[in-house]
């Protein structure tokens, strides 16, 4: 399995959650869970991502979804999920 | 599984607190270049490193896109130039030759710094030693990615006085080479007792002979996630301090272990060690000095400030230790002047002086580094102030060193820029008394006794 994180954040607006998933449909990937919260108006969003069936290598998602981002006025970016099991799990 | 706060946390350390792996620094031993014909020599380590390092640059960005990590350097060591030129160099400008191809080797494989353009005289000076010391001005002067560093002493062996004296003539050498550029020149040229085989940071890095072939090492930073992190436990313990300290310690620590160990699998070539350090960078809020403010100084060189340095030095340790496989380097919070704000300002305040910062290096990383001095500064005077460090270093059985920067044509008040990580200094004033007669004695200072401590 080749997990992902991916966050969203950035002022909220109609339409976020469904064009993320709509991408990650497009592209084949699964997604584990998904937790979100509005602090002060800004919509901050969590997606744990399996990519191993993707039809898209980890460069051309996480370029994909920066751009996607961009385009609805928010933060969108995709870590390897190691980073965050390495720094917060003994 | 890893929840929304904790991804938060992670991606604020980077997004706010200037969280970097600050190096992957690539060892690379030379020894098997070794010929006694130089074109020999310049063609087999050019090969090597171009052959060895083509992929560094390129897997460093890739670990950082994927993981959403910045790596800010890439850089390779190599083994001291001393002994690989040492039977095809007959004179400094065969030396010269060698650091050029370093200089376009590393040019031709994109990374930041070539370390190891050095030579281990803790005892003695081989012929070979010596011409490559000599030949460091006109190395410096005539190349952009290399660094250079001398060992002039440790625990074991005592101090080279010798070679103390003649780097004091060239380090001032090096100034007068590179006097155009405000003596850049001095600022990659580092003199060491006690120097690790396995640093990855410049300018001291070097590949040393107890290392394998090949070898991955990993310098971590952080300055600004410590400063943080204790802005929310103001007024508190020491107790919950170092508790703090050691926590984030440990969580900087394995983003280092976590990079190091990919970079490791995608070369193919082994893991050797994490630097624990909290290397300062110029940019706000990514300051060692700005650790020890908040820590309850009102300046970097405050009474306390030696104690402050000293704690803080050990817990980055103690969390770090756990969260690596293998530690080694120079592993400490780095003092250097120019390359943290915090300390130019404390410079500016006149709250931190040499002495203070010399007192400093009894407890912390390394030692008198990025200090920029009078351009009229004696070489006598700039040997008597390696000897100091060198002395601190060999009694206390830690790496240190001197990296000062004479700047010709300036003098104390002026500022002084050397641009990008480097960053800028306020040249600092040095004792003027003479010691050049202490500094001409011949020979070196035993090692010291390692009993009847006191």
């Amino acid at each position: 399995m080749k997990k992902c994180v991916i966050t969203v954040v950035g002022k909220d607006t109609v339409g976020i959650i469904a064009k993320v998933c709509t991408y990650l449909a497009e592209t084949k990937i699964n997604i584990l869970d998904i937790s979100q919260t509005i602090v002060s108006g800004y919509f901050n969003m969590m997606m744990i991502v399996d990519l191993s069936g993707s039809n898209k290598n980890y460069d051309e998602v996480i370029e994909s979804l920066d751009k996607l981002g961009t385009e609805i006025g928010v933060s969108i970016k995709c870590q390897r999920e190691e980073i965050f099991d390495m720094m917060h799990r003994i | 599984m890893i929840n929304i706060y904790e991804v938060t946390e992670t991606n604020k350390m980077v997004e706010k607190e200037n969280l970097d792996v600050r190096t992957i620094t690539m060892g690379i031993s030379l020894l098997d270049c070794v010929s006694d014909n130089l074109d020999v020599v310049i063609d087999n380590i050019y090969n090597k490193i171009t052959t060895l390092a083509k992929n560094l640059v390129s897997t460093g960005e890739e670990i950082s896109k994927e993981f959403g990590i910045p790596i800010v350097n890439k850089r390779i060591s190599i083994t001291p130039i001393s002994l690989v030129g040492a039977s095809a160099c007959k004179t400094p400008d065969d030396y010269v030759k060698i650091a050029k191809v370093l200089d376009k080797a590393a040019r031709e494989v994109g990374v930041n710094f070539i370390g190891g353009y050095s030579a281990v005289v803790s005892k003695g000076m081989t012929k070979s030693d010596e011409l490559l010391i000599r030949s460091i001005p006109k190395a410096l002067a005539s190349t952009e990615f290399i660094c250079s560093s001398v060992n002039v002493g440790s625990t074991k062996t005592g101090i080279n006085m010798d070679a103390v004296r003649l780097m004091g003539e060239i380090v001032k050498e090096t100034a007068e080479l590179t006097k155009d550029n405000d003596s850049l020149g001095c600022a990659k040229l580092v003199v060491l007792c006690n120097a690790p085989d396995d640093n990855p940071f410049m300018a001291g890095a070097f590949h040393g002979v107890t290392e394998a072939d090949a070898i991955i090492n990993v310098g971590v930073s952080g300055p600004g996630v410590v400063k943080y992190a204790l802005e929310s436990v103001r007024g508190e313990s020491f107790e919950v301090l170092c508790e703090t300290i050691k926590k984030t310690a440990f969580k900087i620590t394995r983003v280092g272990q976590l990079v190091a160990q990919e970079a490791s699998k995608r070369l193919g070539i082994p893991f050797g060690i994490i630097d624990l350090s909290l290397a300062p960078t110029p940019a706000v809020g990514d300051s060692v000095a700005e650790i020890l403010e908040e820590i309850g100084l009102e300046k970097t060189g405050a009474p306390g400030t030696t104690a402050a340095l000293a704690m803080l030095n050990d817990q980055v340790k103690k969390g770090g230790v756990m969260a690596s496989s293998y530690v080694g380097g120079l592993s400490g919070a780095f003092i250097p002047v120019s390359e943290d704000q915090g300390m130019i300002d404390a410079v500016l305040a006149n709250s931190l002086t040499i002495e203070k910062l010399e007192a400093m290096t009894c407890v912390c990383s390394v030692g008198l580094d990025m200090i920029a001095i009078p351009g009229d500064t004696n070489p006598s005077t700039i040997s008597g102030i390696i000897a100091d460090e060198a002395a601190i270093g060999m009694v206390n059985q830690k790496t240190t060193a001197v990296r000062v920067i004479p700047v010709i044509g300036k003098s104390v008040g002026d500022n002084v820029e050397f641009g990008g990580l480097l960053g800028h200094a306020p040249v600092m004033p040095v004792n003027t008394f003479d010691c050049s007669a202490f500094i001409n004695r011949k020979g070196r200072i035993p090692a010291p006794i390692h009993s009847f401590k006191n």
